[in-house]
């Protein structure tokens, strides 16, 4: 019992990780229609951006993640101006192959010498480490580390559904991803709302990175995005790619998934992710909590 | 006017490309090919500064005489990232283009897994300095190493945990995606059995570098009550699960290979590795002659204290150099022949070769107490 126990917190951490990475892929997603296979790479910004300010400044905590959300939330601005606006009318194909090209920029620049190198590094300790044995007579421990996450994604994901569904910019962004012709007929500025939409998810996404390294406090290389990206991505289609709650509910389902079928067959962890995904696409091709969209003709 | 440029450019091109081809050589090439990036980043660069202050020994001596004419050594880097394709691309590289003569390296068994193949078909002696995978010096009779292989380092610690500290339950986290923890694992399960101990668990993951997250593993080996932990994986991968084994309230002590042996582990790891103990190929500590006069050429070369990986790869060089030296020619076979002869002391203990081009030697296991790297006790074959 203890072991399904401890086995689900820590379902729960590894969920809390991709489920703000997911977030970022299916509002980019659900507004202009694009997969943007930068966003693991922003997310790598947004570690090495906390590693920075963390160790050459000394900043606090709950600063270098304000920092590192600007920081991305710039980034991702720059990207959608420079590489995604132009394509806005082409076929969408271009603006993904696009998508990739960034990825591969992002990667192999920052890996060069002079910006962050390719070498390992370990991540500072923002707050002291401290774990607390939770249900004494079971011997489950939890850290404050994983307290922490979880607050700041609350808080965050709080914050994020207030934004969509109370805020004017929320009912733009709405308005933008059902239908952008109307919208920009109604009067909304639809680049201004779409890049937005880019400033918020990537912000996210920055925020996650200073929550990986505070989980694991090692930095591998610039390349360390691909594979959390990989999950989260399978987690927001899974969820119903362009929902929001449809990603938090994919990544939570992912990770506790994860760790159960790793617990049973340390060969099976990042199988079973794809075992799921193709199922739930079977069963439900619109993914959890997707709606099915009617394309015009 | 355009065209006659880019005709002029494609001459220009073709002139350097056999201009460099025709140069006659008065030089010896030697091949280094180490992981300078990627999660074993510090091995390379290692390897790298100790394979140099051998070939510097020789180049100072005047270099090499082969058929009269003194040659110098020239070392031609490359990095493998630590991937077995780069690797292999490296090898062919230096081979036809550079054309090396003999090669040190790779560091990671499943790079020279990659290159060894390569190097037996063209003729050219390869030297590990670092893989300690039984496989690789079988792919052929041109494929030597110097360090002690997996099944002796994965046997030592198994005899070390149940002998000397006196443990009858222990687990196993390895990566399943990789030869060299895949080899210390099995030799480490298979000897403690031997003993008489338990394996009460025994748990893979895939893909060290891009692993982050030990948790379900480690809850699970938890749960099957180890007295000890052993962690077969390179330094990176086991600092951190060193570090969130602890945040599971799991106490117990832990040990790994020579993967371990980098100033890194310690860094990620921090109070976690505290108490840890590994099996290696050398200690600075170790009073003998050749082990301090290399430690003081390292020290006064980059101002730092050398670890095994520059020690094995300064052994590399310097018996290579040695047979060649000793043969007084280039060619792969007498290389090799010389090199199935050669007798010497290093800085990783005495150098002989077995009949699998396997070193005889000794291994030693080491502590990390305060941070430090501290000598325990030396373990003979």
């Amino acid at each position: 019992m203890e072991y399904l126990i401890q086995q689900l917190i820590n379902g729960i951490q590894l969920g809390t990780m991709y489920a703000l990475l997911a977030l970022g892929y299916t509002m980019v997603y659900g507004i202009i229609r694009l997969i943007n296979f930068a966003h693991a790479d922003i997310f790598m910004i947004g570690v090495y951006t906390a590693l920075f300010t963390a160790t050459r400044y000394r900043v606090p905590f709950p600063l270098v993640i304000v920092i590192s959300m600007v920081v991305c939330a710039v980034l991702g601005v720059v990207i959608e101006r420079l590489a995604y606006k132009p394509l806005r009318y082409k076929p969408r194909l271009s603006a993904l192959i696009t998508a990739l090209g960034v990825s591969l920029f992002l990667e192999n620049f920052c890996a060069l010498p002079f910006m962050f190198g390719p070498e390992y590094r370990s991540f500072p300790e923002l707050i002291p480490p401290k774990q607390y044995v939770i249900l004494k007579q079971y011997n489950i421990t939890v850290t404050n580390v994983f307290l922490i996450n979880l607050l700041v994604v609350s808080v965050l994901l709080v914050g994020l559904f207030y934004l969509v569904h109370h805020t004017m910019i929320g009912k733009k962004m709405r308005a933008v991803s059902l239908d952008k012709t109307t919208a920009s007929l109604l009067g909304v500025n639809v680049d201004r709302t779409i890049s937005f939409t880019f400033l918020i998810g990537t912000a996210l996404a920055g925020a996650s990175g200073v929550l990986y390294g505070m989980t694991y406090t090692s930095v591998q290389s610039p390349y360390l995005g691909i594979w959390p990206g990989w999950k989260a991505f399978i987690a927001a289609v899974i969820g119903g790619i362009g929902n929001i709650p449809g990603a938090v509910v994919g990544a939570y389902l992912m990770g506790i998934s994860e760790v159960y079928a790793t617990s049973i067959s340390s060969d099976l962890g990042f199988g079973i992710a794809f075992a799921i995904l193709i199922i739930v696409l079977i069963v439900k091709p619109t993914g959890l909590l997707g709606k099915k969209r009617q394309e015009k003709v | 006017m355009k065209k006659f440029l880019i005709i002029f450019f494609i001459f220009l091109v073709f002139a350097i490309v056999f201009m460099s081809c025709n140069k006659k050589p008065q030089e010896i090439r030697i091949g280094g090919i180490f992981p300078i990036t990627g999660a074993a980043a510090t091995f390379g660069k290692s390897s790298q500064e100790g394979m140099q202050i051998a070939v510097d020994e020789f180049n100072q001596k005047g270099g090499i005489p082969i058929s009269g004419n003194k040659m110098l050594i020239n070392p031609v880097y490359d990095d493998t990232a630590g991937q077995p394709e780069q690797a292999a691309n490296v090898c062919r590289k230096q081979i036809d283009q550079n054309g090396v003569k003999a090669i040190v390296g790779a560091v990671m068994s499943k790079n020279s897994l990659a290159i060894a193949p390569i190097c037996q078909s063209k003729g050219i002696v390869m030297i590990s300095s670092a893989s300690t995978n039984p496989e690789v010096t079988l792919k052929g009779d041109h494929i030597f190493r110097v360090c002690f292989i997996d099944p002796f380092q994965g046997t030592v610690m198994a005899r070390y945990v149940f002998n000397e500290l006196d443990f009858t339950k222990a687990a196993v986290l390895y990566d399943n995606g990789n030869d060299y923890n895949k080899g210390l694992a099995h030799f480490f399960e298979e000897e403690f059995k031997r003993l008489g101990g338990e394996i009460v668990a025994s748990e893979a993951f895939t893909d060290e570098e891009k692993t982050v997250d030990f948790k379900a593993q480690l809850t699970k080996i938890k749960a099957a009550e180890p007295e000890f932990l052993y962690l077969p994986n390179y330094y990176a991968a086991d600092a951190l699960i060193m570090k969130q084994a602890r945040e599971l309230a799991m106490e117990i002590p832990a040990g790994g290979g020579d993967g371990w042996d980098s100033p890194k582990l310690t860094e990620i790891g921090g109070d976690a590795v505290e108490g840890c103990v590994f099996s290696n190929h050398f200690s600075k500590e170790n009073p003998s002659p050749q082990v301090q006069n290399f430690v003081t050429k390292y020290r006064e070369q980059y101002g730092k204290d050398p670890d095994a990986l520059a020690s094995l790869a300064y052994d590399a060089a310097y018996v290579l150099l040695s047979a060649i030296e000793k043969s007084g020619s280039t060619a792969g076979a007498d290389i090799r022949d010389s090199l199935k002869n050669m007798n010497m002391e290093g800085a990783t203990g005495k150098i002989s070769f077995d009949e699998n081009r396997n070193p005889i030697k000794s291994a030693v296991i080491l502590q990390i107490k305060d941070g430090q790297q501290k000598y325990l006790t030396t373990v003979n074959p």
